[in-house]
């Protein structure tokens, strides 16, 4: 027979991973409620009046969370605003699903729902920059772009606020994967529960300290709608592995996640580490870490054809690049020097013959980037800096990348 | 155990012939197949062709039917693809919720529990993204 709720009569159903207490299912569903409760209080994450965009995937994580929040919303009179924001990477046989899940979550909640794409903001969807990447890397693209993505979508609806899915399980795997990869600066951020309040808008995990496993038992008790396919480009991601570490660790010992977290929080980072300035972009004007954000980056590398741009370290891509372009240059010179004339940079720039090298004709670069943004096969030099070959600096050659994003800024009206 | 009696039984008079039929009647009685149902969520189910609902019938066997032979049966008669992906050793691997009948099966005895006729056991993978 089944243990007895600790709390009340009634058989439990679940033994809860944080404290081995065993409970029936509605004193789960209050305890878990309530602990979410405690952690949006004891961080003081929301003030009332908020509009709330709460980043929803149509996975489990989020379809919680969006129920989470409507119910303490009306339980304790948060006074939020809750709207849904999806972002479309444009994942075929999985986005393109798990956004059916997210438009039944819209109906069952009776929330707003507004979905941002990759195809609008950037002018690619997932599927082709895998064509483009291979499934190494796509991930770092995936990841970047949505971060972007979602702030964006956030903007466009007038929230104050995002809210995230993560999970204590989530933020256990960052912690041992910026371990692993020595990022100190993320390994001091990721387990804030608030992040970017400095920058454009707050963004908050109510999940921090609510266990995976908890999260799915209140799905599958609530019989909540979400959808759970696994991305179909992300097998090779590195978190895989971290993620079935600390499966590992729970199943010997439950309290390793939350140690984790704790782990991860009482780290002090030595004065004369340095860190990372956080200041805007040159290029989009979002918040960035870099004179030119890593999204900006990724993008400039698709635009032009070398997808490994942001991929690693940039200035040695931006090297190679550099030494394709005039290896090219010197074998097209003779050809280059017949037919350029008044169109040419004057810096041997004949990647794309069709076109010119379009750094100094912006009108012809507008049209291309509108027509095919995939084409630009150019050096994208600023005409008066040529070509970028001699430039060893991590600089943006800017025009070009501007003009993209000037399209996207049009689209949501920025 | 049984089988000591069936040899006894077989080389004695009518009063303990009869005691063995009932001993064979009791002994078909527990090999008797033993219908449970199974269930996979959660992405666990594309492991067994997309199938979420399993009703099966469990072969008779000697010793009762646990959790842990159950795992193994499954692995060799549901699961189609990527068995490594659901059993890890002996047990499921880590991040597969296991319910018996709607309960935790860590309140249940885990690999140890019984399984019962009309038994419903659900597998819910959390191995994915959210």
């Amino acid at each position: 027979m089944p243990r007895k709720c600790g709390n009340c009569t009634n058989n439990a159903v679940l033994k809860r991973p944080k404290t081995g207490d065993a409970l029936c299912k509605d004193c789960f569903y209050w305890a878990f409620e309530e602990e979410i409760h405690q952690t949006i209080v004891d961080a003081g994450l929301f003030s009332p009046g908020d509009t709330v965009a709460i980043g929803a995937s149509g996975g489990k994580d989020s379809t919680v969370l969006a129920h989470t929040m409507k119910v303490l919303n009306d339980r304790h009179d948060y006074g939020l605003k809750l709207i849904l924001l999806s972002v479309d990477e444009g994942i075929t046989g999985y986005r393109d699903d798990s956004l059916e899940t997210v438009k039944r979550n819209q109906q069952q909640y009776d929330l707003p729902l507004t979905i941002v794409s990759y195809e609008e903001l950037y002018g690619w969807t997932m599927d082709a920059i895998v064509e483009q990447i291979g499934l190494k890397n796509n991930c770092t693209f995936c990841g970047v772009f949505r971060r972007q993505a979602l702030d964006r979508g956030a903007m466009k609806l007038g929230a104050t606020k995002i809210v995230t899915g993560h999970n204590a399980d989530d933020i256990a795997e960052t912690v041992i994967m910026n371990v692993l990869r020595g990022d100190i600066a993320r390994l001091r951020r990721c387990t804030a529960i608030t992040t970017g309040a400095d920058g454009y808008l707050p963004r908050c995990k109510p999940f921090k300290y609510a266990y995976e496993k908890e999260i799915v038992m209140y799905a599958y008790f609530k019989q909540l709608d979400y959808f759970s396919t696994e991305c179909i480009y992300s097998p090779n991601a590195y978190r895989g592995y971290a993620r079935t570490y600390i499966k590992d660790l729970e199943k010997i010992r439950p309290s390793a996640i939350i140690d984790i977290i704790h782990s991860g929080e009482s780290l002090s980072v030595k004065k004369d580490v340095k860190m990372p300035q956080q200041t805007v972009c040159s290029v989009c004007k979002f918040v960035s870490s870099n004179e030119v954000c890593k999204a900006c980056v990724l993008l400039e590398g698709l635009n032009k054809g070398r997808p490994r741009l942001g991929i690693g370290k940039t200035h040695k891509e931006r090297r190679k690049w550099e030494e394709d372009l005039a290896e090219e240059a010197s074998r097209l010179s003779l050809h280059n020097t017949a037919v350029s004339g008044s169109s040419d940079c004057g810096q041997g720039c004949a990647r794309d013959e069709v076109n010119g090298c379009g750094s100094v004709f912006v009108g012809a670069d507008e049209d291309d980037v509108n027509g095919d943004g995939r084409r630009n096969g150019c050096c994208g030099g600023t005409g008066s800096g040529g070509c970028g070959t001699t430039q060893r600096e991590n600089r943006m050659p800017a025009q070009k990348v501007i003009t993209a994003r000037t399209t996207m800024r049009n689209l949501l009206d920025f | 155990m049984d089988s000591n009696k069936f040899t006894s039984a077989g080389a004695a008079h009518q009063n303990t012939t009869r005691q063995s039929n009932v001993d064979l009647k009791l002994k078909l009685n527990k090999f008797k197949m033993l219908p449970v149902t199974v269930e996979f969520s959660g992405g666990a189910e594309l492991l067994c062709g997309n199938v979420k609902k399993h009703d099966v019938d469990l072969p008779g066997q000697q010793n009762k039917w646990q959790i842990r032979n159950l795992l193994v049966w499954i692995k060799d008669n549901l699961i189609q693809e990527r068995p490594e992906l659901f059993l890890l050793g002996d047990t499921v691997r880590p991040g597969i919720l296991v319910l018996i009948n709607d309960a935790d099966w860590e309140l249940m005895g885990e690999l140890d529990y019984e399984l019962q006729e009309k038994d419903r056991i659900v597998f819910i993978s959390t191995l994915h993204g959210g």
